[in-house]
């Protein structure tokens, strides 16, 4: 056991490394560097490899459930403290037995794979598509104003309705997918389940109103009226010098357009 | 248009503590995060220490609570872990600087309108066998209007509400003061300005708050809401300086303009209490 080198150092030859290179080999999108020039570089590249593999779902390139949980999560921490608005969107694919018992599995690949694509084609850079399971996904918009969201939903519905997908050489067909989606609670730091949950409720709602349509849990909150926020902030308006001491904002209607905007 | 379009369960209108200890106890709110809730808290918790009373500060900010910046205090022990019996009660308060206590809940009260009826319960038990130790409780809310922070401010006789002049805060102050006005039939809050450029400034505030309640609220209203100004509490530059050494202002600058106002809080919030109690 005593060895003169040093106790901490990892020979690759000690470890069975077989069945991670073959996952890794058969990924076209991963290439490992030869083990020869550096064992560390090499051993990285595994490792860095396989948290790829394990947050990606092989068929359609999206987040897995496991990557978007931990999103999802991490949201959750956030937005309890900065009271963001933040949309969870759960998206199902309508009938979707009948496109694998018409047109065979391969065709439901393909349509998973189209729907994947044409679902992160719709929304933001910042925002992440993930494949829940099935013919489910889920995305995490953050920073989405509840004004917004609906109309990004509703965006999303009409361009998988539009899609033709190419299943044999001779058919093309087209798929509707239903939408649920819940706002994380303002300042209060909720839980994965509760998210999904409340989400699923609307998915629900949509399947049962007859599939292909949107469905958004309302927020809860008191709407603060043009009128009164008029009132509140009608001295910004009109130079009040006792505006002059709010944090550096430009007082006049640019403050108060924004404010419009905000919580109703 | 209606205000409340979903008025939570439980978040009843009854006061849900025997009135002898909720007259003791001090919500401290505010519409949006990030006002400085927990800095009043803690250094106003100090204050009123410091003129003899026995003071709890209980963070139901569900650990969200910055205490451990503003007062260089770890409490590794809350509330969650008494309710899951893995803690003894007297073990979760934790004496803080100022001579005052902590007791935070922790993060066994998440997304509140889910919330077990047991938890609720357990609680209010322990609020009640925790009150007659103290002169005064502040209850540090979380932010928003949930209902976690309603059922925190359910248990209050008194709520301080926390704003600073930036718009986004007063709209927010200004909804939660209607919801607690139509949710708990709350005749009056107490409305204390943090970082004003002058002091005064928050007095027109907290007048302009109220022009716009009688206006669209209390004008059919059985219950006119009455806001109290409690103070001003001006930006300080001690104030960061005080943040970044991780201690109150009594102890980092008594003498700034910031801990003055705290101290003034203090009188009146004492003065409250004790006549309310009395």
């Amino acid at each position: 056991m005593a060895s003169a080198t040093d106790p901490s150092a990892i020979r690759l030859s000690d470890l069975r490394l077989d069945d991670a290179r073959a996952l890794l080999e058969h990924d076209p999108s991963c290439e490992l560097p030869k083990p020869e020039a550096s064992p560390t570089v090499y051993l990285q590249s595994v490792l860095d490899g396989l948290c790829e593999l394990s947050l990606r779902d092989p068929l359609t390139g999206l987040s897995n459930r496991r990557h978007f949980q931990h999103l999802l999560n991490m949201e959750i921490e956030s937005v309890a403290r900065s009271g963001e608005s933040v949309l969870l969107l759960i998206i199902d694919i309508d009938h979707f037995k009948k496109v694998n018992d018409t047109y065979g599995h391969h065709a439901g690949d393909l349509v998973l794979q189209a729907v994947s694509k044409c679902l992160e084609s719709c929304v933001r850079p910042m925002d992440t598509v993930s494949r829940f399971g099935g013919e489910e996904f889920a995305a995490i918009l953050p920073n989405c104003p509840a004004t917004f969201g609906a109309v990004v939903a509703e965006r999303i519905r009409e361009a998988v309705s539009e899609l033709g997908i190419t299943v044999s050489p001779s058919e093309t067909i087209h798929v509707t997918i239903s939408i649920g989606g819940a706002y994380a609670p303002e300042w209060v730091r909720s839980t994965i389940e509760l998210w999904t949950e409340r989400a699923d409720e609307q998915l629900y709602r949509a399947k049962s109103a007859g599939r292909n349509r949107v469905f958004i849990e309302e927020q809860r909150g008191v709407a603060v009226s043009a009128d009164e926020k008029g009132m509140l902030f009608g001295h910004l308006l009109f130079g009040d010098p006792a505006s002059a001491g709010v944090d550096g904002d430009a007082p006049g209607s640019a403050v108060a357009d924004s404010e419009m905007n905000r919580a109703n | 248009m209606s205000e409340v379009s979903n008025p939570p369960q439980g978040a009843t209108a009854e006061p849900v503590l025997a009135l002898k200890s909720r007259s003791k106890v001090i919500a401290v709110t505010s519409g949006k995060g990030g006002v400085g809730k927990t800095f009043v808290s803690a250094n106003l918790a100090s204050a009123l220490a410091k003129r003899g009373l026995r003071v709890l500060v209980l963070g139901a900010d569900l650990g969200l609570a910055n205490l451990d910046v503003v007062l260089n205090l770890y409490p590794k022990i809350t509330l969650h872990d008494v309710f899951t019996g893995k803690s003894k009660l007297e073990d979760a308060i934790y004496k803080a600087p100022g001579g005052f206590s902590v007791l935070l809940a922790g993060s066994g009260m998440v997304e509140y309108s889910r919330l077990a009826p047991e938890v609720r319960d357990d609680f209010l038990r322990i609020m009640e066998s925790l009150v007659p130790n103290y002169d005064i409780v502040l209850l540090d809310t979380g932010a928003g209007i949930s209902d976690v922070v309603l059922f925190a401010v359910s248990m209050a006789s008194e709520v301080l509400l926390v704003a600073t002049p930036e718009p986004t805060a007063l709209t927010d102050a200004y909804a939660t003061i209607k919801v607690l006005g139509a949710q708990q039939k709350r005749q009056s809050i107490r409305v204390v300005i943090n970082q004003v450029a002058r002091t005064g400034d928050g007095t027109g505030i907290t007048t302009q708050l109220q022009q716009v309640l009688d206006r669209f609220v209390n004008k059919d209203s059985e219950h006119p809401l009455k806001l109290l100004h409690m103070g001003d509490i001006p930006a300080d530059t001690a104030v960061r300086q005080a943040i970044m050494k991780r201690q109150l202002l009594a102890q980092a600058d008594p003498g700034c303009p910031a801990a003055l106002a705290i101290t003034q809080l203090a009188t009146k919030v004492e003065s409250a209490v004790i006549k309310h109690g009395a």
